[in-house]
């Protein structure tokens, strides 16, 4: 570790907590309907959809078209991936997909995971890649926004049944937030060299003489809503890692940036919504803290190094740079990696599998803990409010009152929906792990022997589950229990965990709303915000440390032992 | 209005010890009594913990059958079992505690005889009925020496009550048709005279009835807190179910999958046990505290809202004030010197038996040093009458008269001064009641009378403000006065000549902001208001429908309780937190005991997360196992007792409970897990 690397982690952080500010309380201005520069356009969706904006949803409505759109989406992206071959905008001739496959892609990027059982350069169409993926990135994106705003809402007022309409939080997220930051953006990556274009090959020759053709593609605008929906699928099989796209150290800073600074500010969103800044400021710490961490025991363990590459005699001065790239960096590949995982993006500039045991347990661990570290868009924020929840439940006795947050009791339903919810993660991840490593169909997927094989297909189910589809690598995805399993996996971490949030937020927005009092639980300051970091620790990671333990945890210690499988 | 005076404090009884010996015995039966699988799953977590000892115990029978080795496997389900009846045990001593209560009030329902009356005006006919066998709305005289048979209302007569079965308070109360104190509480003795009681209660549902299944728990019916912490544990356990169910298939890759019983280890140890076994316990226990602070609450319900009260409404005399007028300073004309003013106050008092009358002698005393002479034989004592308005002394041919202001300044006949007239308004203006004192028709001055506010009750909504909680302080005073007692008693807002609408009224605002208001009252009057406020303290001397309208019955009828309800409510909520933050937190320690400890085999390196240094795979199981058993026995006198309680802000209170039950949970199984490996390599066991 060096001090320059720690300055790049930190001024790359520092940029994305700034611009957090003013796009947290932008949004906020979208939510609340008070941003009108696109109204003509806005106004024409809502006319052909027959919609009136400003007609509330309570929970079970929201919730229902929140489905609906979803399930539209799923079928009409199946569609597309199936017939691809015989669909226009096709120059490379690549067949459509099997419907194992296409179940599972459509699926991925509908629930906002984009875990990819395939390569986008050989596997995806034009069409597939830009009016199938890239709308499902937008969508799937808005969608969890959406649905953040509309649980912010259940704590700002007290007694009322709406939580908003989807339709409309659905329309102006995308249209004044995601699409004019996902242009310019675009536009940035195309000029720090990714191409953006319908031909189909470059060829060229390589300095051995040899002729070497080269993919290309509508890469640019693709990429920049990948990171900016946390979506993380890649238009290349090999991701931010591709020169393509990631071309240098400040595209993956860009990119790096692209995939927090959302989920950061929609924590300020909240502050706003909920008229008190405070809270949103305390949850983005906790939020900002595990990423700093986070960012430090990857940074740490790879630039330790293996001591069995050591031992060989590689110079580990350098560190672990199996799977890395020179032009990144390892500041910026542990930065990348933590703010992928954490905010349940997913894309990858460094290759997992490479990692050291102990550098690769982290983002691991991170997806465990729950994907709310940011999290994804808008699910990261949901996620957080229910660990607050529980946060609040568990030790808000402690000051002798029915916990509240917010104003709002926190009582037995709510108890009930939040437990429901937190059981998706354990039940999807370790349930289907634990099943795969013994059924001989899913073992022969593994790659490798011992606990290295045991984190591969730990990591592909937890990955799935938490929704943030980045791969491990050394896994063979694509069969038919994977793709059936981890599909089943995306929608349980999706739908599954959402619903009962909605139906938390549906009740809280019918309490009455307590006013605030010296014997009111403090939810800003510190004290609640390490309360809150334990308890996503306690709550959302213990069930994991047995699995955890068998994987990188034996395998660090054998390795430790100079053991290698 | 309340009659009470009694102090603060005066009220707060011994503590019981709190495991009385005599107890054990009937604790530990019942220990083995609440295994019973049909009853235990009321309480998921512990009916997991049985489900997996009987489960652990027919394994180890099995090996021993088969000539395997067993003792291990033993031991941890020895330890499964020491698990469970820990907890049935808590909750058992808990109830225990309560018992000797429901005994003595059960002497009290001893079916008696009453005399039913055959006509409502006649009370020379009557025959005897069964107690049991009344019905709502019969008619019975009750006469000096019977036991009033049922609850009821006096339509006719008075007589004197001794109720010491139901308050434990042997002074006989009055009893009378009409006005606030006309309910009768079936099993009171009456002493004197006799009335004629219409009955209110049916058979089994009196409130004798009430208090008894109250106290013994039988009638208790989960809390809506203890419902919401009950699914956490649930939830919590199913969770655990998962992850130690899906160690038997990521154990199987490259490995063997450890054995049931160290699986059953792992599990019980990480279920929040400790919380779950003594969750009933600790609402029983607060309860019975409730229940030895004399104050009975007809569900468990209440007693959780009380410590989310933030409103108190507080009547002002007898709560806030003691309950008269006393002295507060002398007011001399010009010309007049103020020891010369008490001389007079003292001598005009001297036969003045009121308590204002002992108020100024007593003030005279504390502030000239004047002792009061004994009353000369041959004074001449002029009594107070409506008439005149005054009273006094003619003693050694002086007259010294003291009265209210007009009719003494009437009396003397002559012209007042004009600093007197002052004196007198503004006297009045604040809320006091001016006296004027006069020696041989000459006018000395004024002596103020006022509200004295209680000592210590200043402090005592100082450190509620703290909690959050504001104090309202009602009273029938016009509002001047009212703003001058409120100021002095530092309460936070006070609603003046309040009517039973006006409280009324004021419950509901409040309620609509959001808060939950607590109230205490006694008259018919009050039983709008009390069943609108959440919590609603009824006294025990008030009317039927007071006692009916309110949620909890004060038996020493102290309306200053209401406070320490509020802090009793908190001091339950707040001891489940605590235990169950400290059992969550609990789980840190047992992974690092158990976990290297099962997986050690496959992957001989892990030895190195035994950083507690445990002496073997199978100590180290056992030492958490034991450790997750003893814990709920250790915490028994905590859940019981409650968690100490300081009146501080909820900030304040929650860093220092964070620090000792968030942290110290973490922290404290390190350490007991690391003795008790040392203690079975020290006895060999391990």
């Amino acid at each position: 570790m060096t001090l320059l690397g720690w300055a790049q982690i930190a001024l790359v952080l520092a940029l994305t907590v700034a611009a957090a500010v003013p796009l947290g309380r932008y949004i906020a201005a979208v939510a609340g309907g008070h941003v009108t520069w696109l109204r003509p356009v806005e106004a024409l969706f809502y006319r052909a959809g027959g919609i009136d904006p400003e007609r509330g949803q309570d929970w079970k409505s929201y919730a229902l078209a929140m489905l609906a759109v979803n399930a539209a989406g799923f079928v009409l992206l199946f569609a597309i991936l199936r017939l691809q071959g015989v669909l226009p905008l096709n120059p490379q001739g690549v067949s459509g997909m099997s419907s194992w496959l296409a179940f599972n892609t459509a699926v991925s990027f509908v629930t906002n995971t984009n875990w990819q059982a395939y390569s986008g350069e050989v596997a995806a169409s034009y069409l597939s890649q830009m009016a199938g993926l890239a709308v499902q990135n937008f969508l799937s994106a808005a969608t969890g926004i959406a649905l953040a705003l509309a649980v912010s809402r259940a704590f700002a007022r007290g007694g009322v049944r709406e939580l908003g309409n989807f339709w409309a939080d659905l329309t102006r997220v995308t249209l004044y937030v995601l699409l004019p930051l996902a242009v310019v953006l675009g536009f940035a990556f195309v000029a720090l060299g990714m191409p953006q274009t319908f031909a189909d090959y470059a060829t060229a020759t390589t300095l051995e003489g040899a002729e070497q053709t080269v993919p290309l593609g509508p890469v640019a605008f693709q990429v920049a809503i990948k990171h900016l929906g946390t979506n993380g699928g890649g238009f290349f099989g090999v991701n931010s890692l591709h020169p393509f796209e990631g071309p240098d150290a400040i595209a993956t800073a860009l990119q790096i940036w692209a995939q927090a600074v959302i989920p950061f500010a929609l924590c300020l969103t909240f502050g706003r919504i909920v008229g008190d800044i405070r809270q949103g400021r305390a949850l983005l710490a906790v939020m900002v803290g595990f990423v700093v961490v986070a960012t430090a025991a990857i940074y740490a363990a790879e630039a330790a190094g293996n001591p069995l590459m050591t031992a060989m005699g590689v110079d580990p001065a350098m560190g672990n740079m199996e799977g890395k790239d020179l032009r990144f960096g390892l500041p910026l590949v542990a930065l990348f990696t933590a703010t992928t995982t954490g905010a349940s993006c997913g894309a990858v500039n460094a290759m997992l599998d490479s990692f050291t045991p102990l550098g690769g347990m982290v983002p691991l661990f991170l997806i465990q803990l729950g994907e709310v570290l940011p999290g994804g868009v808008g699910s990261g924020l949901y996620g957080m409010l229910v660990f607050a929840l529980l946060a609040v439940f568990v030790a808000g006795l402690m000051v002798g009152r029915t916990p509240e947050y917010l104003g709002k009791k926190v009582q037995a339903r709510e108890i009930k929906l939040a437990m429901l919810a937190v059981l998706i993660l354990p039940t999807a991840i370790l349930g289907f792990t634990a099943v795969s490593l013994v059924l001989p169909a899913a073992v022969s997927s593994i790659q490798d022997a011992g606990p290295h094989g045991l984190s591969e297909m730990l990591y592909a189910y937890t990955s799935a589950a938490g929704n943030n589809g980045s791969a491990f690598g050394g896994l063979t995805a694509d069969t038919p229990w994977l793709n059936t399993t981890l599909g089943i996996a995306m929608l349980l971490g999706r739908f599954a965990f959402v619903v009962p949030v909605l139906a938390i937020a549906g009740s809280l927005a019918a309490k009455a709303k307590a006013s605030e009092g010296a014997g009111t639980f403090p939810t800003h300051g510190p004290l609640f915000a390490g309360l809150l970091a334990g308890v996503i620790l306690i709550l959302g990671g213990l069930q994991f440390l047995p699995s955890l333990t068998l994987g990188p945890i034996a395998e660090h210690f054998t390795m430790l032992a100079g053991k290698s499988f | 209005m309340l009659d009470t005076t009694t102090g603060m404090g005066a009220t707060t009884r011994a503590r019981p010890p709190m495991l009385d010996p005599a107890l054990l015995p009937r604790a530990i039966g019942d220990a083995f009594r609440k295994l019973n699988p049909a009853t235990l799953i009321r309480n998921p977590v512990i009916f997991v913990t049985e489900v997996v000892s009987i489960l652990v115990t027919v394994l180890a029978g099995s090996a021993a059958g088969r000539g395997e080795p067993w003792g291990f496997q033993a031991g941890i389900a020895v330890w499964l079992w020491f698990t469970v009846l820990f907890a049935t045990f808590a909750e058992a001593v808990a109830e225990g505690r309560g018992r000797a209560r429901a005994e003595s009030l059960r002497k009290a329902r001893t079916d008696t005889q009453a005399k039913l009356l055959i006509r409502a005006d006649d009370r020379s006919l009557w025959q005897p009925r069964g107690a049991t066998e009344l019905h709502v709305g019969d008619l019975v005289l009750v006469e000096a020496g019977d036991l009033i048979p049922s609850d009821g209302e006096v339509v006719q007569g008075i007589a004197s009550v001794n109720e010491a079965a139901v308050t434990g308070e042997s002074a006989p109360v009055i009893r009378e048709s009409g006005g606030d104190r006309s309910a009768v509480t079936g099993g009171t003795l009456v002493v004197s005279d006799w009335i004629v009681v219409r009955i209110t209660a049916a058979p089994g549902s009196t409130f004798l009835d009430r208090m008894i299944s109250l106290v013994e728990g039988a009638a208790r019916q989960k809390t809506p807190n203890e419902i919401a912490l009950d699914i956490l544990l649930a939830g919590m356990t199913i969770i655990f179910l998962i992850a130690v169910a899906s160690v038997v298939g990521l154990a199987s890759w490259n490995g063997q999958p450890p054995s049931v019983p160290v699986l059953a280890a792992l599990l019980v140890t990480l279920i929040p046990t400790t919380i779950g076994g003594l969750l009933s316990a600790i609402g029983i226990a607060g309860m019975d505290r409730l229940v030895r602070f004399n104050v009975m609450a007809t569900s468990g319900r209440a007693v959780e809202a009380a410590g989310d009260v933030d409103v108190l409404l507080l009547d002002k005399t007898g709560t806030i004030t003691l309950g008269n007028r006393q002295a507060a300073a002398f007011v001399p004309v010009a010309g007049v010197a103020e020891r010369d003013l008490a001389e007079a106050a003292v001598l005009s008092s001297l036969a003045d038996e009121t308590p204002e009358g002992r108020s100024i002698l007593a003030f005279a005393r504390e502030r000239h040093g004047i002792a009061p002479p004994a009353l000369p034989a041959h004074a001449a004592v002029v009594p107070f009458t409506a008439q005149t308005r005054t009273s006094g002394l003619d003693m050694d041919g002086a007259q010294y008269r003291k009265g209210a202001a007009d009719s003494l300044i009437r009396a003397t006949g002559q012209e007042a001064p004009a600093a007197l007239r002052e004196a007198v308004d503004r006297i009045a203006r604040v809320g006091g009641t001016p006296l004027v004192v006069a020696k041989d028709n000459r006018i000395l001055g004024a002596i103020e009378l006022k509200d004295i506010v209680k000592p210590g009750i200043r402090e005592r909504f100082a450190a509620l403000r703290k909690m959050g909680i504001r104090t309202v302080m009602v009273t029938g005073d016009n509002r001047l006065t009212a703003a001058a007692i409120a100021t002095e008693a530092g309460v936070d807002d006070f609603i003046a000549e309040a009517t039973p609408q006006d409280k009324l009224q004021y419950i509901r605002d409040a309620q609509g902001e959001g808060r939950l208001v607590a109230m205490a009252g006694d008259g018919t009057n009050d039983a709008p208001a009390l069943a609108q406020a959440d919590v609603g303290v009824a006294m025990q001397t008030g009317t039927q429908a007071a006692r009916e309208a309110g949620n909890m019955v004060d038996l020493d009828s102290d309306p200053t309780k209401l406070i320490e309800v509020v802090e009793i409510g908190k001091q339950l909520l707040i001891t489940r937190g605590a235990l169950t933050t400290f059992s969550i937190a609990n789980d840190v320690a047992k992974y690092f005991a158990i976990l290297p400890a099962i997986f050690v085999l496959q992957y001989p390196e892990l030895q190195a997360l035994n950083v507690m240094r445990l002496a073997s795979p199978e100590s180290a199981i056992l030492s958490a196992v034991i450790f997750n058993a003893l814990i709920i026995v250790a915490l028994v006198p905590l859940a019981l007792r409650g968690v100490r309680y300081t009146p501080v802000g909820a900030a304040a209170l929650l860093r220092r409970n964070l620090l000792i039950y968030g942290l110290g949970g973490i922290v404290a199984p390190f350490a007991g897990i690391k003795i008790i490996d040392l203690v079975l390599q020290i006895l060999g066991i391990a």
